[in-house]
């Protein structure tokens, strides 16, 4: 396991809040509602002082129009839940990374139609490779890129030179 | 922070997110007009990664004005002279190759200029710095590709894009100027020297120009002023900031 995942899931299970962490696994990402904020490594932390609780998250590309999305539902969710004085806090720093998505994460994405970051190697510039990502539905490396930039920030579209189905690839960043 | 540190501080996020919103929302007028579904989706992609640098800017401008102001109040509720962006940023979308070779400008002078912010003694600035980087590498892929297809393709698109460069040349000199708040926070280790860049950015353009078929302009003329409020036409009341703004002002004023 990667070292940014082995941390994650170290500060998770040894968190005093873990019945919290346990709640916000309910909160989906609004553009991909296979995966939850904790797959996706947008959820940095849990805090509870006293009756607060303060959540943070992480935007996975500056513009994310997510993050608001996000923030109303962990409020709502945490009110439903009777804690009242709820707060989300956004961090910049770390910036995200795609290796804090957790290792059920891919197998979600995968399942849902999205290639997950480890099903593309990476070009000379350690940037999308331009074809061979793994297609999701046939798992053939007969693929190619079609445009840089998907149907999110987060992702490029791919084709597949074999069952003839375009895809979303979840980019390295 | 000194207060004058925290003021120059202040108007540096700001100018930052103006250049940012500036050119984000320059960018998404490509959408639904792309040359085709991908190229449109793209536009969409890179505009939004501006937009949302934008916000973190004014956000944090927000927060060292400490005044009730807020990062919307930072980009809807001022008036054109108190816009502070690059000329460069504001200029109006014009044919395909205008606005990829502008794209390429802006994205080489970030490749350079977000490292040196990476390592601003200032956290925030930083950490926003951080994670503009990652996004600015797909940018420049994006905007060097398409120069060198446009300048080495057909004869039309050649002389449009050299059209385009001699165009935007003159209001590239302005990206490299430092004021003397700029300077201030470049000597506390806060804000960037970017007329440090100015050989590294033009070595870098010049080698993609060259590679395109293209001949680099001549440095004849300049046009500078975004950074003291002074703007091109296309900023004002009646053309980008009317779009940008109305919506917004109508929303919270309830009507």
């Amino acid at each position: 396991m990667p070292e940014d995942q082995y941390q994650r899931l170290q500060q998770r299970s040894a968190a005093d809040v873990k019945e919290l962490w346990d709640l916000l696994d309910a909160i989906k990402d609004p553009e991909i509602p296979a995966l939850s904020i904790w797959d996706l490594g947008i959820l940095r932390d849990v805090q509870r002082n006293g009756d607060q609780v303060i959540v943070t998250i992480t935007p996975t590309y500056s513009g994310c129009p997510a993050m608001d999305n996000i923030t109303t539902d962990v409020i709502q969710l945490l009110n439903d839940h009777g804690y009242s004085d709820a707060t989300v806090k956004l961090s910049l720093s770390p910036a995200w990374s795609s290796e804090w998505m957790s290792a059920e994460g891919r197998k979600k994405l995968r399942e849902y139609g999205v290639a997950p970051p480890e099903d593309a190697g990476l070009d000379d510039d350690g940037l999308t490779p331009d074809a061979h990502a793994a297609c999701p539905h046939c798992r053939s490396r007969n693929t190619r890129r079609i445009s840089e930039f998907g149907s999110t920030a987060c992702k490029a579209l791919f084709q597949c030179d074999d069952c003839g189905e375009p895809f979303d690839y979840f980019k390295k960043i | 922070m000194s207060d004058q540190i925290k003021q120059a501080t202040q108007e540096y996020a700001t100018r930052l997110g103006d250049d940012s919103v500036v050119l984000g929302h320059r960018i998404s007028e490509w959408v639904s007009y792309g040359p085709f579904l991908e190229e449109d989706i793209a536009y969409g992609n890179v505009a939004l990664d501006y937009i949302g640098r934008a916000r973190m800017f004014y956000a944090y401008a927000a927060e060292l004005a400490d005044d009730g102001r807020d990062e919307d109040d930072f980009a809807y509720m001022r008036n054109d002279r108190e816009y502070r962006n690059l000329l460069l940023m504001e200029l109006p979308k014009g044919d395909f190759a205008y606005s990829q070779v502008r794209q390429l400008f802006a994205d080489v002078y970030y490749t350079l200029m977000l490292p040196e912010l990476l390592q601003s003694k200032d956290e925030t600035l930083s950490a926003i710095a951080a994670k503009a980087i990652k996004e600015t590498k797909y940018h420049l892929r994006r905007s060097r590709d398409w120069v060198l297809r446009l300048g080495d393709g057909t004869e039309e698109s050649h002389q449009r894009t050299q059209k385009a460069l001699d165009q935007l040349w003159g209001y590239t000199h302005e990206l490299f100027d430092m004021d003397e708040t700029e300077q201030l926070l470049a000597d506390a280790g806060i804000g960037v020297d970017v007329a440090k860049l100015r050989d590294s950015w033009l070595k870098m353009v010049s080698d993609i120009l060259t590679e395109a078929t293209l001949t680099v302009p001549e440095d004849s003329w300049a046009v500078r002023g975004g950074r003291i409020g002074y703007h091109t036409e296309n900023l004002g009341i009646c053309s980008l900031r009317c779009r940008l703004c109305t919506v917004h002002i109508l929303a919270v004023s309830g009507n």
